[in-house]
């Protein structure tokens, strides 16, 4: 018997919104996943076009005009924030950075990507044994000071942009392991797991098409909080003089050149550091939205 | 409860084994420590000697199990740079970091948790909102940065406290300041979701109605129960900040432990970089050691897990 209010409900189910329709609806109500979607794009595309927007050579000296002002102190448009001790436009010198900081951000995260999801979803979905094994090992990595190894490291190596990348992102795999290994044992004990194992599917067949679709949110957000952790690395790691070395335009590393100037000149360590805050920002906003937006019901 | 410490304790101490062996191997990347510590100039009869001297001719497994049975006695052998025992040099470090260490974790539990529960009592307030910016805020902070503004504006422009040093306590405020601030985030997280977690939940609704007053329902009731997960999130970050101490004793020129670690790596003074990371990992697995104890003994459920 249909009455009314079920009729009612019925149709809503049919002519309501789509559960992409709704998605939609969260990405774009949210204000804070915008802002860091729209910022991080316009970054990219900075980082992206450097050879073509950028005023000046970054790399290129010229002794007659150092440490000239920006623009808002006094300076002129020949040079809008600038030049720093080497005489070199400063502004030239961020958006170069920009490719250094996105670039190591991106790879370092993708390894450790790559790393932390196969150890976590092998752990989740196997148990027993591969769990044991993971799990000790997540113990180990987590015990090991990430700074002063990553810095031990690079010292050894030297400090090029892939040993740089290199040792994140053998580094940072943990959070992903951490979260897949969780992720997944919730998906395993879904029934269409159990469908797909009852069917015959093969094991890479079903953590390929069943689980990774499934947890695939969840990974996405440590994408993006493990790409922001990268990037606070390398420029930590190059202000203390031991990631990328000079004369690359990393903005760690500007901070660092631009420290013994700083009672006089503060703008040449406040300007790479507040580009820096704001790309960091920029993620991790987009990634605390994401997190919103792909999963209502599990917001803090 | 006794049996939960055992295995707590054989796992920590095979986590630590294997964090010394990792850490003694890595050094063996370069692949002649002797060419690396006899500089680009020195001729190969140079390095052929100091090979010798410092034992590298061994197998590497000889050479760690040497220096494992040393490093259990206290013995990380001598400073390349300094020519001092290493666990001497180590000791007389690690009393400032250790100091702000202690300091900072402090500093961070007085500011998230009182700022975290208020956020949870009055969510979406301004309180709130404020909440939510500091602790965005500090996730995406270069602490080195941060640092370096603060000296320009409290040591320099007001003039109120001293840039760099370790003499009196007041040099150690600012440095306390950019240390905690790097741990605060989660704690403040940690404690807002706790606190709207139990705040939700029947025992309180029910100590309402018995008509307890709501200053008792929150410390007595609400809070006790949500600051357990706190705790041994503080003992964790205790261990990531004596690590993360190398940057913050660097800026603030500030002769800890962490300073040592970067003075010794940029010197290529392998036995101090090793003793430090194994030194370093042996505080995180004490501290995570300690939480997991607590929490069982604070939570009868975690003993199980």
């Amino acid at each position: 018997m249909i009455t009314a209010s079920t009729h009612d409900s019925l149709l809503d189910e049919i002519t309501g919104p789509t559960p992409s329709q709704m998605l939609r609806k969260r990405i774009f109500g949210h204000q804070g996943f915008l802002i860091g979607a729209i910022v991080l794009i316009l970054l990219t595309i900075v980082a992206i076009l450097a050879p073509w927007i950028a005023p000046h050579d970054p790399y290129a000296q010229s002794l007659m005009t150092r440490m000239e002002p920006p623009v808002f102190m006094g300076g002129d448009w020949e040079h809008p924030l600038g030049t720093d001790h080497l005489g070199r436009d400063y502004l030239s010198r961020l958006i170069y950075g920009a490719r250094i900081s996105l670039l190591i951000g991106a790879v370092a995260a993708l390894i450790s990507g790559v790393i932390g999801t196969a150890m976590g979803v092998a752990a989740g979905y196997f148990g027993g044994k591969v769990d044991a094994v993971v799990t000790f090992l997540i113990n180990v990595r987590l015990a090991m000071p990430v700074v002063l190894v990553a810095l031990a490291v690079v010292a050894i190596l030297g400090g090029s942009l892939q040993v740089v990348i290199g040792v994140l992102g053998l580094l940072l795999w943990d959070r992903f392991a951490v979260v897949m290994r969780a992720s997944t044992m919730q998906v395993r004990r879904r029934e269409y797991v159990a469908a797909a194992q009852v069917i015959g599917a093969s094991t890479p067949r079903i953590l390929l098409s069943e689980i990774m679709p499934n947890i695939a949110n969840n990974l996405i957000v440590v994408v993006t909080l493990e790409m922001a952790h990268a990037i606070l690395l390398e420029a930590a790691l190059s202000f203390l003089g031991l990631g990328v070395q000079p004369p690359t335009p990393s903005w760690g590393l500007m901070v660092s050149e631009g420290k013994n100037m700083m009672l006089f000149e503060p703008w040449l360590v406040l300007i790479p550091g507040a580009v820096l805050f704001v790309l960091v920002l920029a993620i991790n906003l987009m990634g605390d939205g994401l997190r919103d937006v792909t999963a209502p019901e599990n917001r803090s | 409860m006794l049996q939960f410490i055992l295995k707590r304790l054989g796992l920590a101490i095979l986590v630590a084994f294997t964090v010394s062996f990792i850490s003694f191997s890595l050094l063996f990347l370069s692949g002649d420590p002797a060419a690396a510590l006899a500089g680009e100039t020195a001729s190969g009869e140079d390095i052929e000697a100091l090979r010798r001297l410092y034992g590298f001719d061994r197998p590497m497994l000889v050479q760690y199990g040497d220096w494992l049975f040393s490093a259990l006695r206290g013995d990380f052998g001598e400073s390349y740079y300094f020519r001092l025992p290493v666990a001497s040099l180590i000791a007389d470090r690690l009393s400032v970091t250790m100091t702000l260490g202690v300091c900072g974790i402090t500093f961070a539990l007085l500011t998230a948790v009182p700022l975290g529960v208020v956020a949870a009592i009055r969510p979406n307030s301004i309180i709130d909102r404020i909440a939510l910016f500091i602790s965005v805020a500090g996730q995406a902070m270069p602490s080195f940065w941060f640092g370096l503004i603060l000296i320009v504006v409290f040591a320099i422009q007001l003039g109120w406290l001293p840039p760099s040093g370790t003499d009196t306590w007041r040099h150690f405020i600012l440095p306390t300041v950019v240390l905690g601030y790097y741990a605060m985030p989660a704690i403040m997280r940690l404690t807002r979701a706790g606190m709207l977690d139990v705040l939700n939940s029947d025992y309180i609704r029910t100590a309402r109605a018995k008509g307890a007053n709501e200053t008792r329902v929150m410390f007595r009731h609400a809070l006790r129960n949500a600051i357990i997960p706190v705790v041994s999130l503080a003992a964790v970050q205790m261990g990531f900040m004596l690590g993360g101490s190398i940057v913050v004793e660097s800026i603030f020129a500030l002769h800890g432990a962490g300073y040592l670690a970067w003075e010794s790596i940029a010197r290529n003074d392998l036995p101090t970089v090793q003793a430090l990371i194994l030194i370093f990992s042996m505080f995180y697995i004490v501290f995570t050691f300690l939480a997991d104890v607590l929490n069982a003994w604070l939570d009868p459920r975690m003993r199980s897990s």
